[in-house]
């Protein structure tokens, strides 16, 4: 059995097992292997332990196939009656438009419907397996522990479903891997389908009216999207037919374009760009390891790989324009929109469609030193938001909140926390760390192709720099003696977190390793030619991240030669630290909060701009597409 | 010269210049005011005096952040001066002021704090303008190397006069400067509490003002960029840019924030933009 093969079936295996699993002891033993197996796997496959490229011809194709068609109608004909039972006819209608032709069409040319080889592994693909089953492991053994206390401690009322929560998990990972191994379109769609499925389930798992009307909510749009794929397939094979990924990409514009725009648009309903931002916002309702799992290492980042893999036949054209504006004003907007919410996960949640919009942006241009950009900008996100988000899960059950005002002090109450925090944060947006260096390839690609989409990416940034350092300003500031809640942290939760923070700060030191061993060689496979980071530029960075480093080398000095004294408070000083004396004579205490600028920017207003620019350039997508 | 022989008059001559600035800012602000102004050498004697002042903070770690500010300015200016990439030079500028930022914070006095937020909105206003800027750059040159740009024989002055003009602009901002010194005024006359600055004290205030020559001369630097095919007149250019600003600042009356973005962004889209835009075009 390949290697491909078995990175599939080991989480759907291990997923369906779960599902039949009660004790806790052995759901986390069957957790433990189930990551090292998947990690284990992921590794060897990224570290070469393969050709270049192989070409699986028939996996069981025949029977893989039938089993698909089985599961993919079943799945249909749920989701529809999910829709009826919910009075949703939007999703008895999407789903039913796509079904049924799908299945017609199927079942009418199954005799020419094969593709070459089924599952293609190249580098993209194995990074894409590499984060997957990385950063995805680290997120199931980080829900091992989180699951636990949020049922025993801080959410009595919510029904303990965990061997439902832990089998969609895997599954979820699973269907992830096939996404990046398919080359097969209707597999492709198929797992496109699962993780649509699966997100649904795991948004709702609360099952509380506001739980079940954004799982609904991510369901309909991603719906839309699914919809368009359907139609992609069923287009290219038309022109073609093929229904292969792979051919698809070495097709002539003629062929090719129509297809790849449904499916670049399927991409962006699934990464959560504008105008279908809302669903990914709504998903933060659910337990922290799924909005984890949904923002860095699956879901969104299927949207975005499938941009990025068809960037080729986008680049140079008025469909790739399109692609890269919608990313382009995602970034801008959903970067200012962060700036007015003080909701930690919400932050997080637009950060993500703001990053994943410059990654859209990569795939429109479509140049290689956009996909090269693109493609680390993956990789980075993936590590960085993770371990923001993982923190802030151990952060919200600490101290029942998940208000970035609340967290003040955190430095003190939570020191180990509150560092990887600012490791997380330094990750997303700061010199020399990853996320910069892609910002960096993707203004230098902007520059080269379109300038004037720089609009979109510079005045993108400044906001990006200001909500993330008033985060990092409310963790370090300190007004009041503050006691230590960091104990009774689980192993597992420790474990993840730790290591998502190494890998932070090491993909920073090894990013030459991951540009020229696994980045390049795809984008050259593809292009002739790659984007990379000039030797001199890389030493002057690893410098500055030796700078960086040195930091914490300071603390060995810490307190001495100075003189400890109150903070200044204008002379009104009433007795004890951080209290004042108002005008009254009566005693204050201290309030520092950060600026919002909710009248400046006000956030429904731009969010309702972004989805009406959004909605505007989706049909400019679709015109082109109908115009010769 | 070779870029280390840059590197190492730079070191040397950049404190020595930017506090000759700094005391020649003194000294024509006293004269727009009548007065006689204290001696050019005064922000020398100033920062000797606190060199040897006893050091009072408020948490014991504030300090840090401070000295790594004033070591990661020193190294952005090297970069520039070494003829480095651009874009790098600003992401290093950055992360400088943020280890500024950081220290404000971690002072944790309500005026530090209400500081650093002001800085984080300066820094938002004017950011956007200095990315451009080293994109106007590239593309009026075709490289983001301070090196190659220089070397460029004809004056960038002509194919990005928007550019240059934006970028003064937000220079007042970088200097903190009236009517945008939001974050803490340069000159102590103007305001009891010093925002940003007010939980510094002694060597780490020395510090800051030391980060503060050398940011100065670097930005001073970029704006010679912008002549470097004709030497004399660039220096000119600096030297005068350095006054007018001093001279606005004695003469405007600080704006708010919201007033600071608008203008600042307007600028950057209309000058800074509409040149890049123009280029782009022909």
């Amino acid at each position: 059995m390949s290697l491909a093969g078995f990175l599939i079936l080991v989480p759907l295996l291990a997923g369906l097992k779960l599902l039949f699993v009660r004790s806790d002891g052995l759901r986390q033993w069957t957790v433990v292997v189930a990551t090292v197996l998947l990690a284990a796997g992921s590794i060897a496959l990224t570290a070469g332990w393969f050709p270049g490229r192989l070409e699986i011809p028939h996996l069981g194709g025949e029977v893989a196939g039938a089993a698909m068609l089985i599961l993919e109608v079943a799945m249909g004909l749920y989701i529809a009656w999910v829709g009826i039972r919910r009075r949703r006819p939007l999703i008895v209608i999407l789903m039913l438009v796509q079904l049924l032709p799908m299945l017609g069409w199927e079942l009418h040319n199954s005799r020419e419907l094969h593709a070459g080889s089924n599952l293609v592994i190249d580098r993209l693909a194995a990074i894409m397996a590499l984060i997957n089953g990385i950063v995805g492991g680290s997120i199931c053994l980080y829900a091992l522990g989180y699951m636990r206390e949020f049922h025993s401690a801080h959410h009595p009322e919510c029904r303990d479903r965990r061997p439902f929560f832990f089998c969609l998990l895997f599954v979820f990972l699973g269907a992830m891997y096939g996404i990046v191994f398919s080359n097969n379109l209707i597999w492709l769609y198929f797992f496109w389908e699962v993780t649509t499925l699966c997100s649904f389930l795991l948004i709702g798992y609360r099952q509380d009216k506001e739980s079940t009307d954004n799982a609904l909510r991510a369901l309909a749009y991603n719906l839309i999207g699914g919809t368009a794929f359907a139609g992609a397939i069923i287009l290219f094979f038309k022109g073609s037919g093929s229904i292969e990924l792979s051919v698809l990409i070495k097709s002539i514009p003629a062929v090719a374009l129509a297809p790849a725009a449904l499916l670049s648009f399927a991409g962006i309903t699934k990464a959560a760009q504008f105008p279908f931002s809302r669903w990914l916002l709504g998903a933060m309702v659910a337990p922290t390891p799924v909005s984890a799992l949904l923002h860095s290492s699956t879901m969104v980042k299927a949207g975005v790989y499938l941009v990025i893999r068809l960037a080729p036949v986008l680049q140079g054209n008025r469909i790739g324009i399109i692609v890269a504006l919608i990313g382009a004003l995602s970034f801008a907007t959903a970067s200012f929109a962060a700036v007015c919410t003080s909701d930690a996960k919400k932050v997080l949640a637009y950060s993500t469609i703001a990053n994943l919009g410059l990654i859209i942006l990569c795939g429109g241009i479509g140049t290689h030193e956009a996909v090269w950009a693109g493609v680390l900008l993956i990789v980075f996100h993936a590590v960085a938001k993770c371990l923001l988000f993982l923190c802030v899960g151990v952060v919200e059950h600490k101290l029942h909140s998940r208000d970035i005002e609340r967290m003040s002090g955190l430095i003190l109450s939570m020191p180990r926390l509150s560092i990887m925090i600012q490791i997380g944060i330094a990750g997303m947006f700061l010199a020399p760390f990853g996320m910069l260096i892609g910002k960096w390839a993707v203004l230098k690609a902007v520059v080269d192709t379109y300038p004037a989409i720089m609009l979109f990416v510079v005045f993108g940034s400044a906001p990006t720099l200001f909500f993330w350092m008033k985060w990092m300003g409310k963790l370090l500031e300190v007004t009041k003696p503050i006691v230590n809640v960091e104990k009774g942290i689980g192993r597992g939760e420790w474990f993840a977190l730790s290591l998502l923070t190494a890998i932070t700060a090491l993909t920073c030191i090894l990013f030459p390793l991951i540009s020229t061993h696994l980045v390049e060689p795809y984008v050259i496979g593809v292009y002739g030619q790659s984007g990379r980071l000039a030797h001199g530029n890389f030493v002057i960075m690893t410098i500055m991240f030796a700078m960086v480093a040195l930091f914490p080398l300071s603390f060995f000095n810490y307190g001495r030669r100075v003189k400890v004294l109150d903070p200044f408070l204008c002379g009104m000083d009433a007795t004890k630290v951080s209290r004042f004396a108002d005008t009254a004579g009566n005693v204050q205490e201290v309030q520092m909060g950060n600026y919002y600028l909710k009248e400046t920017l006000n956030e429904p207003r731009l969010f309702r701009i972004g989805v009406a620019s959004g909605v505007a350039l989706s049909v400019l997508l679709f015109a082109f597409l109908l115009l010769p | 010269m070779t870029p280390l022989a840059r590197l190492l008059v730079y070191l040397l001559a950049a404190p020595l210049i930017g506090g000759l600035l700094a005391g020649l800012d003194r000294k024509i602000s006293a004269r727009m005011q009548s007065r006689r102004g204290p001696p050019v050498w005064q922000p020398f004697y100033d920062v000797l005096k606190l060199w040897d002042k006893e050091n009072m903070v408020v948490r014991r770690s504030q300090d840090y952040y401070v000295f790594f500010f004033l070591i990661l300015v020193v190294f952005t200016g090297g970069l520039f001066f070494a003829g480095s990439d651009l874009l790098l030079v600003v992401f290093a500028l950055t992360l400088a002021a943020i280890f500024f930022v950081l220290g404000a914070y971690k002072a944790s006095s309500p005026y530090s704090f209400v500081g650093a937020e002001r800085e984080l909105l300066q820094m938002m206003a004017y950011e956007p303008m200095i990315i451009l800027t080293a994109v106007g750059m590239y593309m009026a040159s075709g490289s983001f190397y301070v090196h190659d740009i220089a070397s460029r024989p004809r004056l960038l002055l002509l194919t990005l006069p928007g550019v240059f003009l934006g970028f003064v602009f937000c220079l007042v901002i970088k200097f903190r400067k009236s009517p945008f010194d939001i974050s803490c005024s340069h000159h102590a006359h103007q305001e009891l509490v010093r925002g940003i600055l007010t939980e510094f004290s002694g060597r780490t205030l020395a510090m800051i003002e030391v980060a503060h020559w050398f940011e100065n001369v670097f930005l001073l630097g970029w704006v010679f960029l912008f002549f470097a095919s004709s030497p004399l007149a660039g220096v000119c250019a600096a030297l005068a840019v350095f006054v007018l600003i001093v001279v606005v600042d004695n003469t405007c009356a600080r704006v708010k924030w919201p007033a600071m973005l608008k203008w600042a962004w307007l600028t950057t889209l209309v000058l800074g933009f509409g040149n890049i835009l123009a280029l782009g075009f022909f």
